[in-house]
């Protein structure tokens, strides 16, 4: 990389100094002062165009063979492959529609540089040029459109179908809890006007709501495969956004209200850990931690792959790093889990 | 210069009967004419440009190489870069102020402010603005906006920090962040300063541009230029008093405890007394403003880029009223495509369907303005002069910028690239990059207008091809860093391990952008140096055929010695010729505004 860099730097430098040379060059023998492009400039400059276009190709190819691989693995949820194709889709519209239209772009800029005596065409108006480039666009737009609303209609569907998981996401500066409805799978009332952090009662849960005595409050979110789930957000104090990359799902919460997002896992962490994708991230990620160990330098214990939700909108000082560990596992480790946990008013006689 | 300036008034009583004594000050500082009011708009969005691409490096490095000890750190940020590491709250705070300095000063006041002034009266064949009072004082309350705007950064606890959006409840409440204190104050008082700046400037634009065309200047012989500020003048009326109402009802919300957009909040240990606000509701009235912003910023660029290109092609525009056209219709869509912005921010999904439908119908008259733009180019005869050079690099990354767009503007792609880097790339390209490029291409182009002498090309030819790289340099490989997952407005990402193998990628974007900083350098010194030394200009030095160059050289007040040029044919004639197939007028391979119509001559309609 370092290498790659390097040779990148000098390239520019060259250019550069080409260039300046030419400048100086220029200014010896001028004829004509002016400052308005000339012949000369008008060939240099046109072949720099040429080369440009190379150049937008180089670094696309460049980036796709040197970057692809960082892009996210597969999608972890039901919805998530539907996602990923109408994706696939766009990216394959938008690079043909690139690849063409900056060849043109450039090309002409390159052919028809300008020379003394040259005669321009008179070109003002077309109709039915205008007419296809107009079209075509709403075609594949009203393609696009509609498999994109079709999706999202689906995605933001939340109801209580197939007997989802209820559970709340709760975001503060700088770290998230989640809440399970638990035995009954209700949440029980909770404002932020009843939060008694003395008696460990962060989240404001109502004590006299019969719901909320079997909620589970934990720091790490744990969710059965297959399932679907139905996430309740809340913040308590300013504007934070759940993403959850993996699963191709985000919500902001909203202080006040209470925003929904729903999806279905449909790969466990462990299987995820076998994907080869994702080995090999792994593989390159502890190789670059094992010579900061080498180095002495921090961030730098052996990484195990994990889903991850992270805060995507700014938040504050600590935006950067409020996360929280997402592990999603087989229906019999969640329910093994789940009965491992203290129950809100288990949590409330112990700090009695 | 200006003995012949009052030789020429007093020869000409026809000319306002400006008999008036000109001083420095009335000159120079509280002037009233037009072109010093574009030149003031210029030097002061050259100065924040230069501020706010100070602050990109600084944040890019500490991207690059998170946490480490830089003693320019040290040096520029003083106590919150200690031991010369920057502080996260600094962080955020640069990357608030460079996104308000880009957008608003540079973009809207800079670009259009500069351009507007300069442009609207001369290529219309009017003496000056409808207004020079309210003209000046639109510049000296944008220059007092500024001067507030910096002033902010060196308050106690640091300017604001909220990202340039300033979502509250973050922007509204002082214990969330230290920015949201003194420093936010401020921020709003130098927006809603510069709001008013905005709309007296707008208005007069659009006043200007109805009222004083000269005889024979119907719309359709406006040149594009005039069509994009002023349609971009009309979005700025329609879109910023929303801004307006969304800062006051902060301020309100910060200074008088109202809840406008607050409701249950429970911050540092105890409960606040907002109840019933909504965060959303601030959200909508800040991208209602917001989206058209988008298109304030962009238009006039686009506008500059049809005047220049079609000169340097030596050919009429391609499909002038599909242009206008085009210029119309995204306009009207800008303001009714704000929610795509907010598919996620709880906001009932229908109407992210419906956001998602008027936004990619946007796509459809930018793709015919890109397809004009490329069939202009070609059987041209291209003088690549730097102007032009800007132009096509506008186009190029307006198309790259715009198609990603298309997954952006779908509300379902949206849900896992929103607020990443992928935004970010989008939005630098489409209307960052390009929008800086039109500026360039205007200021290439208009400074012998402005300062009566040509910049150096070849500094120019410099200027260009490293930007040029370095902008697809910086912004091409950050679409895969969004696509990552990363968040934007993160400190550092090394809290994540999966984000670790992103590093050296963080490292090449902040090179490309230091050299494209380095790269301004040379425009600046080209700037500054050919104001004093450059080659003085001849009247019309890219025999152009717009009535600006129809003017003396010489800034003379009311523009024309005598009478006004009256305007027989559109702007764009260039190459045209008779059925024989010589040019109109004998070699010359353009027809100014101002030249009636020829023998033989077909008369078309554009």
């Amino acid at each position: 990389m370092t290498t790659l860099l390097t040779i990148l730097v000098l390239v520019l430098v060259a250019i550069a100094i080409w260039q300046m040379t030419k400048i100086f060059e220029l200014s010896q023998i001028k004829a004509d002062n002016s400052q308005v492009a000339s012949d000369k400039d008008n060939k240099y400059n046109g072949y720099l165009m040429f080369a440009f276009l190379i150049f937008i190709y180089g670094i696309t190819i460049f980036s796709f063979w040197k970057y692809a691989k960082f892009l996210l693995p597969e999608a972890a949820s039901e919805h998530g492959a539907e996602y990923d194709s109408l994706m696939l889709w766009s990216m394959v519209i938008i690079f043909i529609v690139q690849t063409i239209t900056q060849a043109l772009l450039h090309y002409f800029g390159y052919k028809y540089r300008g020379e003394k005596g040259k005669k321009a065409l008179f070109y003002a108006d077309n109709d039915r040029l205008e007419f296809i480039w107009t079209i075509i666009p709403v075609i594949v737009l009203a393609g696009l459109i509609l498999w994109g609303l079709y999706t999202w209609t689906n995605i933001m569907d939340i109801n209580d179908e197939d007997d989802p998981l209820i559970v709340e996401l709760y975001a503060q500066q700088f770290n998230w809890t989640a809440r399970y409805g638990g035995g009954d799978n209700v949440l029980g009332g909770a404002n932020v006007r009843m939060i008694d952090i003395n008696r460990a009662n962060v989240l404001g849960l109502d004590e006299s709501d019969p719901y909320s005595n079997d909620d589970v409050i934990v720091k790490e979110l744990h969710l059965p495969v297959g399932r679907k789930v139905n996430f309740k957000f809340r913040s308590q104090d300013v504007l934070h956004s759940a993403y959850m990359p993996h699963f191709r799902a985000q919500m902001n919460c909203v202080p006040g209200m209470i925003t929904e997002f729903s999806f279905t896992p449909s790969i466990t962490t462990e299987e995820m850990r076998l994907n080869p994708d994702v080995v090999d991230k792994v593989k390159r990620t502890n190789a670059i931690r094992a010579e900061r160990a080498a180095n002495g330098e921090p961030n730098s214990d052996p990484w195990e792959f994990d889903y991850i939700l992270l805060c995507n909108k700014i938040c504050g000082k600590s935006h950067y790093n409020m996360q929280m560990k997402i592990i999603v596992e087989t229906e019999e480790e969640y329910n093994a889990w789940i009965e491992s946990q203290q129950t809100f008013s288990q949590l409330m006689a112990s700090m009695q | 210069m200006s003995a012949t300036a009052h030789a020429h008034v007093d020869d000409h009583a026809d000319d306002h009967g400006h008999h008036h004594k000109e001083t420095f000050v009335t000159k120079y500082i509280f002037s009233q004419d037009h072109k010093m009011i574009s030149k003031q708009y210029l030097i002061t969005g050259l100065i924040m440009g230069i501020i706010g691409i100070a602050m990109s490096l600084l944040f890019r490095m500490q991207l690059a190489w998170p946490g480490e000890s830089f003693p320019i750190f040290e040096t520029l940020l003083g106590r919150w870069a200690p031991d010369g590491v920057m502080d996260a709250n600094m962080y955020l705070a640069l990357v608030t102020i460079h996104g308000t300095i880009m957008v608003f000063f540079v973009l809207t006041a800079g670009l259009s402010g500069t351009f507007s002034n300069l442009l609207i009266p001369l290529q219309i064949g009017a003496r000056d603005m409808a207004s020079g009072f309210l003209n000046m004082l639109s510049y000296w309350m944008f220059f007092i906006s500024s001067v507030i705007m910096l002033i902010s950064l060196f308050v106690e606890a640091g300017p604001a920090a909220a990202g340039w959006t300033i979502y509250p409840p973050l922007s509204a409440l002082p214990m969330a962040q230290p920015g949201s204190g003194m420093g936010m104050t401020l921020w709003l008082v130098s927006m809603a300063i510069f709001i008013a700046s905005s709309l007296l400037g707008s208005l007069n634009y659009i006043v200007t541009v109805i009222n004083l065309r000269t005889k024979g200047m119907s719309m359709t012989r406006l040149p594009l230029t005039i069509w994009a500020f002023f349609v971009t003048a009309i979005i700025g009326v329609v879109s910023f008093p929303v801004l307006l109402s969304a800062a006051l009802l902060l301020i309100m919300d910060r200074s008088f405890g109202t809840s406008f957009f607050l409701s249950d909040i429970f911050i540092q240990g105890e409960v606040l007394h907002y109840q019933g606000g909504s965060p959303v509701l601030y959200e909508h009235l800040f991208w209602f403003l917001g989206h058209p912003e988008v298109y304030i910023v962009l238009l006039p660029a686009l506008g500059i880029t049809s005047e220049v290109m079609s000169t340097n092609a030596r050919k009429p525009i391609f499909g002038y009223r599909a242009m206008v056209a085009s210029i119309l219709a995204i306009a009207f869509l800008s303001t009714i495509v704000w929610g795509h912005h907010m598919f996620i921010s709880g906001m009932n999904p229908f109407l992210g369907s419906v956001f998602t439908f008027t936004t990619l119908l946007i796509a459809i008259p930018s793709a015919v303005k890109a397809f004009n733009y490329i069939t202009t180019l070609w059987k041209g005869n291209l003088q690549l002069n730097p102007a032009m050079l800007f132009s096509i690099g506008l186009v190029s990354t307006f198309i790259t910028g715009g198609l990603t767009g298309i997954i952006l503007g779908d509300s379902t792609l949206d849900i896992n690239v929103h607020d990443t880097y992928f935004v970010v790339a989008h939005f630098h390209l489409v209307m960052g990059i390009s929008a800086l490029y039109g500026l360039f291409a205007g200021v290439y182009h208009w400074f012998p207008k402005m300062f009566k002498r040509m910049m150096n090309k070849n500094l120019g030819y410099v200027h260009f091809w490293v930007t040029a790289i370095c902008a697809y340099g910086v912004f091409f490989p950050m679409h895969f860093v969004g696509m990552a997952g990363v968040p934007r407005r993160y400190y550092e990402n090394t809290a994540f391990p999966m984000f670790d193998e992103l590093t050296d990628l963080n490292i090449l974007i902040t090179i490309f952008a230091l050299i494209a900083g380095a790269a301004q350098l040379v425009f600046l010194y080209n700037f500054v140096h050919s104001i004093f030394y450059g080659k003085p200009t001849v009247q019309n030095p890219w025999k152009s055929n717009t009535l600006e160059w129809t003017a003396p050289i010489e800034h003379i007040h009311g523009n024309w010695e005598g009478k006004i040029p009256e305007v027989h044919r559109w702007a764009y004639d260039y190459s045209k010729t008779l059925p024989n197939g010589d040019y109109v007028i004998k070699d010359q391979d353009f027809v100014p505004q101002d030249v009636p119509l020829q023998e033989k001559e077909e008369e078309l309609h554009h």
